[in-house]
């Protein structure tokens, strides 16, 4: 039984991360002055559908805060309310406290529930009518104050308080309870709690008489000493609304059923079995058009024609089943205009966002990758990019600065680009910071090389620490994570006109561009990212140090010489380096030369993990299965570069 | 079939015959070449791709010194399944499928064997053949083995 609830619980957790994500998105895109109904609509359906289901797992803390901003989304539905900014803002808030409310459910983590009250009051007191931001504000205010007021003394006060407290908590049951039931019957189920609203409506009655009820209870607690009263007295109001708020609710939930998705939820350990096992039916039918090529006569021909529609068939089921695991870029660009929206305004800057591409599809387990990087890409671009809107305007430029977030396929890489119309990168700061921080620089670099130092751990150029950058922690791991995933990462930047931030991907995690190089018997894989040329190299360019380390020398530098045999312990066809070929190969701090017997050819490649069933290989970062079915090791060049550099402590720093 | 009956599959090291749980074994199929893996105990052969998976390969012969070390056409690969993993193992030859009871199987001697004790379930006879039971999980998830790394062998 338990594990069947638990079950349900991971497909509830699913939707209502979708929903909140649904939610933000259209929250985002709500235009305050003429707010579109359908929109407004499809926020309160996400409500809606998270508080139904919170209810039934007895998620109490998602309900009660959903169900509150369903009241106000009624309200404003109902045209009775007028959407504010500050009300996107908070709704905005509670979407991100309801996202950690579920995160804490899924981890089975300890709740906020401070941070739910909070927000619950809040949101309380805008459903209640404080329609302005100023009474808002001095609302909580008051309730600072009052607060305080209620720790030093009127015992009885907080009592009071308290009361109307739980009669909400009554309320909200009764309002989950009274969902299920025709609506006639809801006039009685109200009725039928005499005591807490009779309480409240008592005191409301009471402040009735007053001629403007809601700027007094704004005030009250400011100025006078029974502040317990209008804080109270707000509830009430908010408790009026609600049976209004239940009959449209029925009426909205048949037309969600109505929007039904296409889509069905699959786990991606089965999506990879199955990738797998087509990947097999590739190499077995190359296998077999192989041995087809042995046959002869009349059945030959039939043969061969049969196994080209085979070999055909069997690409076009790899393709479509890898495309099960791409998802379109959107799903990480969607979270940015909320990036952008919250940090221009925190900035004080005027900044549009504009997307393009968001369509690019992407493997799963790389667009979750991304969103690291791409944030702080977007961050970077927004605090030290573009500048502020006096600055603009007395540039001449458009006072609103555009940040643009563009996706592409070219070939067999995706380009994500971030492109700012900012100052640009400042050259001369950039290489003042170098001089500080003791980094080689040549006397006159080019643009390119200057770029490439913001890349160096612990470089910062922005004048001030700010809470949104200049820590100096960035780029140096947005380039180690965007080659973790196989990628580089490109810098343009013009000087007043902006930079632009390319990164370079390949389609999906699983593959990767290599170079098959051979050892004796054997096949390695050298990732191409990492490889500069491949060169025989002539004997009079090859020096050897004292034992029999050996260096290359090519264009005035020199490269230490790796034999991949020795690594790898294999017998090769080659041990005179001017025999074979040298691969030159770069990573982030050394440079050096690969030698191998030969080259085979470049290919993408497939990664399969070594660890599955073995364990990690010093100097392997994987397997991958050859057109013929054998296993073909795919060399580390980062780890292989440490090894270098130990045995020799000559490697070229770049 | 007694309830508590469990099936072996015997295999033939050298001169002894040897049992394992029958559970264990994936499938059985004939040798093919290997990719060599660079810093292995000579007796991990190397790698072989099953079906997608990249799954070692350990010549028990090589391991405990028994029988005679050739590869041919005959030479036999036990694919097992263990805590998760996949691994093969190259033996001499593969007889039948015995079920045994508990109590046809004896305690295990301390001595005459190529296995250290540790890694035996007991001596049982068969047709007046003695054959020998090997905890093969043990013996393959053993840090002699090093086939899994000691954190990768905890969480499998």
């Amino acid at each position: 039984m338990s594990i069947d609830m638990k079950q349900f619980h991971a497909v509830f957790f699913e939707e209502s991360q979708e929903h909140l994500d649904e939610m933000e998105q259209l929250l985002l895109n709500v235009d305050v002055a003429t707010p579109d109904s359908e929109m407004l609509n499809s926020i309160f359906r996400a409500a809606h559908s998270i508080k139904g289901g919170s209810g039934i797992f007895g998620f109490d803390a998602l309900a009660s805060v959903t169900h509150i901003m369903e009241s106000l989304l009624d309200k404003i539905r109902q045209g009775k309310m007028a959407i504010t900014t500050d009300m996107v803002d908070l709704f905005l808030s509670s979407v991100d406290q309801l996202k950690e409310i579920l995160h804490s459910y899924r981890g089975n983590e300890e709740l906020n529930w401070a941070g739910v009250y909070d927000l619950t009051k809040q949101l309380e007191l805008v459903t209640a009518g404080k329609t302005t931001t100023t009474s808002d504000n001095e609302n909580k205010n008051g309730y600072g104050f009052f607060t305080e007021f209620e720790k030093a003394k009127e015992e009885e006060g907080y009592g009071f308080f308290d009361e109307p407290m739980q009669t909400v908590q009554v309320e909200d049951e009764s309002f989950g309870f009274f969902d299920d039931l025709p609506d006639p019957v809801s006039e009685p189920a109200l009725a039928s709690m005499p005591s807490p609203v009779q309480a409240i409506n008592d005191y409301f009655g009471f402040f009735e008489d007053l001629p403007s009820p809601e700027t007094t209870a704004a005030f009250a607690p400011v100025t006078e000493t029974p502040a317990v009263v209008p804080i109270t007295s707000t509830k009430p109001s908010s408790s009026l609304e609600k049976p209004t708020a239940i009959a449209s609710t029925k009426i909205k939930n048949t037309e969600a059923v109505n929007v039904e998705s296409s889509s069905i939820r699959v786990d991606v350990a089965k999506v990879d079995q199955l990738i797998n096992l087509v990947g097999e039916i590739v190499i077995t039918q190359s296998m077999m058009s192989l041995l087809g090529k042995n046959l002869e006569g009349a059945l030959a021909e039939k043969f061969q024609a049969v196994a080209n529609e085979l070999e055909r068939n069997t690409r076009e089921i790899q393709e479509a089943v890898m495309s099960i695991r791409m998802l379109p870029v959107s799903f990480v660009f969607n979270r940015f205009p909320r990036v952008v929206r919250d940090l221009s305004s925190k900035l004080g800057k005027q900044i549009d966002l504009v997307i393009e591409g968001g369509e690019t599809e992407l493997d799963k387990g790389l667009t979750e990758k991304l969103v690291d990087p791409l944030t702080h890409l977007v961050r970077n671009s927004i605090d030290h990019g573009i500048e502020s809107a006096e600055m603009r305007t007395a540039l001449g430029k458009n006072p609103t600065g555009t940040v643009t977030l563009r996706a592409a396929q070219q070939g067999g890489n995706i380009v994500i680009s971030i492109k700012d119309d900012g100052s640009g990168l400042n050259r001369e700061r950039i290489l003042e910071k170098a001089r500080e921080n003791n980094i080689a620089i040549s006397d006159n670099p080019k643009d390119e090389e200057v770029w490439q130092l913001i890349f160096a751990p612990g470089f910062s150029t922005a004048a001030a620490v700010t809470d949104v950058s200049g820590r100096g922690v960035g780029m140096d791991v947005v380039r180690r994570n965007v080659q973790s995933l196989g990628g580089r990462i490109d810098i343009e930047s013009r000087a007043g006109q902006g930079a632009t931030f390319t990164i370079h991907l390949p389609l999906t995690l699983a593959i990767v561009d290599g170079m098959c190089v051979s050892v004796g018997e054997q096949t390695f894989i050298v990732p191409l990212v990492h490889i500069i040329e491949s060169m025989q190299p002539a004997a009079k360019d090859i020096r050897t140090l004292a034992g029999d380390d050996q260096l290359l020398h090519v264009r005035n530098e020199y490269w230490p010489i790796l034999p991949l045999y020795k690594v790898m312990q294999l017998q090769p066809q080659h041990t005179d380096v001017s025999k074979g070929i040298a691969v030159l190969v770069e990573t982030n701090k050394y440079r050096f030369a690969l030698f191998v017997d030969d080259l085979v050819g470049q290919q993408q490649v497939v990664i399969k993990s070594l660890e599955q069933h073995y364990k990690r290989v010093e100097g392997i970062a994987g397997a991958t299965i050859m057109g013929d079915g054998s296993v073909a090791l795919i060399v580390d060049v980062e780890s292989l570069a440490l090894t270098v550099n130990n045995k020799i402590h000559l490697a070229v720093a770049v | 079939m007694a309830v508590d009956a469990q099936e072996f599959l015997t295999f033939t090291l050298g001169d002894e015959n040897y049992g394992l749980d029958i559970l264990t074994v994936k499938e059985i199929r004939g040798y093919e070449s290997v990719t060599k893996i660079a810093n292995a105990p000579p007796f991990i052969k190397g790698v072989i791709n099953l079906r997608g998976d990249i799954v070692p390969i350990v010549d028990l012969r090589i391991k405990f010194n028994v029988g005679k070390v050739t590869y041919d056409e005959f030479t036999i690969v036990i694919v097992l399944h263990i805590h998760n993993r996949i691994v093969g193992i190259v033996v001499d030859g593969v007889s039948d499928v015995v079920s045994l009871l508990k109590e046809q199987v004896l305690p295990p001697p301390n001595f005459g064997v190529a296995f250290d004790s540790r890694y035996l379930l007991g001596l049982a006879t068969v047709n007046e053949q003695m054959i020998i039971l090997v905890n093969i999980s043990e013996l393959i998830s053993s840090e002699e083995m090093g086939l899994f790394d000691a954190s990768a062998e905890t969480s499998g």
